[in-house]
């Protein structure tokens, strides 16, 4: 097949060009830890709130008692996703000190829903059945939304929460 | 020439057209809401509950049903002009396009009633009405048949004209159709045996995660099916429009192969957030996802050389100078040529989408509307418009009404987009500002986004008036008394290299192997991981939330 000399040398340079992006995406999530989510236990979103019906009792908590700290500066967080509860997250609130490393547990009690706090690498679909984990460490002090970016009905818009570094 | 083909033709652009009137209207509607400006009050009357039901009728209309409209058009059109040949089964294009709009008229029916406020990717357990479902099928199955009728034209030519080489224009838009019907089976399965079952009460669970990923088997390949008759136009039509020649017609042929087999084992790049899916299968599909972009930087290489040589047998001399000698008076092309700039950003965006972990700094934020308006909103649906321009024209048999008007429409569509998709752009990067959102009211609205917001919207409205512009000229086209002198005929541009035709390797112009990797890389990254799912099924219950 005839290819052009200057072609092949751009065609060159596009392959390079993508293997060092491949190389750089690699870099970044094993050295820097910088994730996607991975598999969680499934999980039957009836049975959230059941004490002892599903492998996360941190769901079936009181939603006051959903933030744990499990070592000094060292949180979980168990938050549920309601649209059928006048589109909320549950709990609307959580307070860390600043340099808290806190990982989300966050589940939908209905439809899909989406999770992103604002200025951070916290980012995830939320499935009804499914358990998205996130963890991430909050710096610097503030109120972090942390905002539904999913479509779920027609109060989607109101769908939001906050995490207050203090 | 070709009496069915040509009016099947029409037909198809027509419909496409006023779908992206009603789905377009609703985006300047969408950018006023967000700067606190709300019109949806007063569309109570006409029917549109909310804005949630503006938007899933946007993106219906606009990414599915005007593209298909036009795609399946505009490929009739290519293949029977390239193939030089009527349609062998004429009653089987007519059925399908019976079958489309039956589907349409079937989905629109819940979709105007607010039934089936789920937006254009519907993902359960939202339960819509089970009609939507079934049009969108019909509508799917309709398409097929459109790709089956070119296909069947082919094997007549094929027969008819044993030992030549399938001409570029209708290899492409053949290969279009054929990864078509392959990646349509996953929207297919999920609808089949997921949605429909569960709409109509027949289970009454689903697992979402599984839908999903049913879905977006369907929804990247959806991308390329937009994009590869825009390409198609990029790579043998412009350059003729700018009086240049292809510079690399192997390359092209080559690259579409390439885009047949790559374009659908990467499906799960939209999948980086979803939590049941593991992430040696999110890595995988990165990776295909990264090779996927060598095509597009090829293509990016090949339509420039071939237009630059267009430039210059136009007179243009200099590095530079030849860009000024493009026939940028003309709308067909000023906006094609426009269209590709814009996707040079798009393409970018897109990268960064693609780039794994990178993913999660824009998922679902205002960036991933900012990127597709470049993309199909831009480097699809302005060429296809830049297109329409010559092929509208062609069709009625009546020249374009007016070019300066042409030309307004094309530069006020680049600019109101270069507007509206910065602001989007530069909300969700910077601020995390999510999209699908009634942002106007929402209670997580803050002040420091204003400013981006003013600028969306002023872009929406540009783009709201280049739609009219469009409009009135279409109109103006169809009902004015003047006559074409000459017909137009379809632009297809001459090989810079004719020497190189002769020397062509066979695989260039052979099916089998393409399609053979095709399927064995959608089993190899498809297979496992949908059995991994499936296995896991963990069905959950429906709910209407609007
Ligand atoms: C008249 C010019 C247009 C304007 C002002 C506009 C505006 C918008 C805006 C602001 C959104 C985001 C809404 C949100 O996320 O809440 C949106 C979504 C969208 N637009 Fe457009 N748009 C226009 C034309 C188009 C065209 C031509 C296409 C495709 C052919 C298109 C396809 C889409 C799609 C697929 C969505 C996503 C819908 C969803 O999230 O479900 N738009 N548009
Ligand atoms: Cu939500």
């Amino acid at each position: 097949m005839h290819i052009d000399q200057t072609e092949r040398r751009y065609i060159i340079f596009a392959l390079l060009l993508v293997g060092a992006f491949g190389i750089a995406i690699a870099i970044s999530s094993s050295a820097y830890s910088i994730n996607v989510v991975r598999p969680e236990s499934q999980i039957d979103p009836k049975l959230l709130t059941t004490p002892g019906a599903t492998a996360y009792d941190g769901f079936a908590e009181p939603p006051e008692n959903r933030l744990r700290e499990l070592s000094p500066g060292r949180y979980e967080a168990y938050i549920i996703g309601y649209a059928t509860k006048g589109w909320i997250w549950e709990p609307e609130e959580l307070r860390v000190p600043a340099g808290s490393e806190v990982t989300f547990y966050v589940t939908s009690a209905d439809v899909t829903h989406g999770f992103i706090i604002q200025n951070t690498n916290v980012n995830m679909m939320v499935l009804p059945g499914q358990v998205s984990k996130l963890t991430t460490t909050f710096d610097t002090p503030g109120t972090y939304n942390f905002i539904c970016h999913e479509y779920c009905g027609i109060l989607h818009h109101n769908m939001y929460g906050q995490l207050i570094v203090e | 020439m070709y009496k069915t083909a040509n009016r099947l033709t029409l037909w198809n652009l027509a419909l496409g057209m006023v779908a992206l009137f009603i789905g377009g209207s609703m985006g300047p509607l969408q950018k006023l809401e967000h700067v606190g400006i709300n019109l949806y009050s007063s569309l109570r009357e006409i029917g549109i509950a909310s804005y949630y039901q503006g938007l899933t009728i946007h993106g219906v209309l606009n990414a599915l049903v005007w593209t298909t409209f036009f795609i399946c058009g505009f490929l009739t059109y290519a293949t029977v002009n390239s193939l030089k040949r009527e349609l062998s089964m004429p009653r089987l294009n007519i059925a399908a396009f019976i079958v489309m709009v039956v589907g349409l008229v079937t989905a629109a029916v819940p979709l105007l009633g607010n039934l089936a406020t789920v937006l254009y990717t519907f993902y359960p357990p939202m339960r819509a009405s089970g009609f939507f479902y079934v049009g969108l099928t019909l509508f799917v199955v309709g398409s097929w048949m459109v790709g089956w009728g070119l296909l069947f034209t082919y094997r007549d030519w094929r027969r008819e004209n044993k030992g030549e080489k399938t001409p570029f224009v209708a290899l492409a838009s053949l290969i279009t159709m054929v990864m078509w019907q392959f990646a349509t089976l996953g929207v297919a399965a999920e609808i089949l045996f997921i949605l429909i079952p569960f709409a109509f009460g027949l289970t009454d669970a689903v697992d979402p995660q599984v839908a999903r990923t049913f879905f977006w088997f369907f929804g990247h390949p959806l991308v390329y099916f937009w994009l590869l008759p825009a390409y198609l136009s990029w790579y043998a039509m412009l350059p003729k429009q700018a009086n240049g020649k292809m510079f690399s017609e192997s390359m092209a042929r080559l690259v579409f192969w390439l885009f047949l087999i790559l374009s659908i084992p990467v499906g799960i790049h939209h999948q980086y957030t979803d939590p049941g899916v593991p992430t040696g299968w999110k890595a995988m599909h990165a990776t295909l996802t990264l090779l996927l972009f060598v095509p597009s930087m090829i293509t990016a290489f090949s339509v420039v050389a071939s237009l630059e040589i267009g430039g210059r047998n136009n007179g243009g001399t200099g590095l530079l100078g030849w860009i000024r000698k493009l026939p940028w008076k003309d709308p067909s092309y000023a906006a094609q040529n426009l269209a590709m700039i814009l996707f040079v950003f798009g393409g970018i965006g897109g990268l960064t989408n693609a780039s794994y972990n990178l993913n999660v700094t824009v998922h679902n934020t205002m960036w991933v509307p900012g990127h597709f308006h470049l993309t199909v909103g831009s480097a699809v649906t302005l060429s296809f418009m830049g297109i329409s321009y010559w092929l509208f024209p062609a069709l009625v048999g009546k020249p374009l009404w007016s070019k300066t008007l042409g030309l307004w429409q094309s530069w006020t569509w680049f600019i109101g987009m270069i507007l509206m998709s910065n602001g989007l752009h530069i909300l969700g990067l910077n601020f995390g500002v999510p999209r699908r959102s009634s942002l106007g009211v929402a209670e997580y609205l803050q002040s420091d986004w204003q400013p981006l917001m003013i600028e969306a919207m002023i872009g929406g409205i540009i783009l709201g008036v280049s739609g009219l512009l469009y409009y009135i000229n279409i109109i103006g086209t169809a009902a004015q008394k003047k006559k074409l002198e000459e017909p137009i005929v379809m632009p297809v541009a001459e090989p810079y290299h004719p020497e190189e035709i002769a020397v062509q390797p066979a695989w260039l112009d052979r099916w089998r192997p393409w399609i053979v990797t095709m399927i064995a890389l959608i089993v190899i990254s498809y297979g496992p991981v949908l059995f991994d799912l499936i296995s896991r099924y963990n069905p959950v219950a429906g709910f209407k939330v609007w």
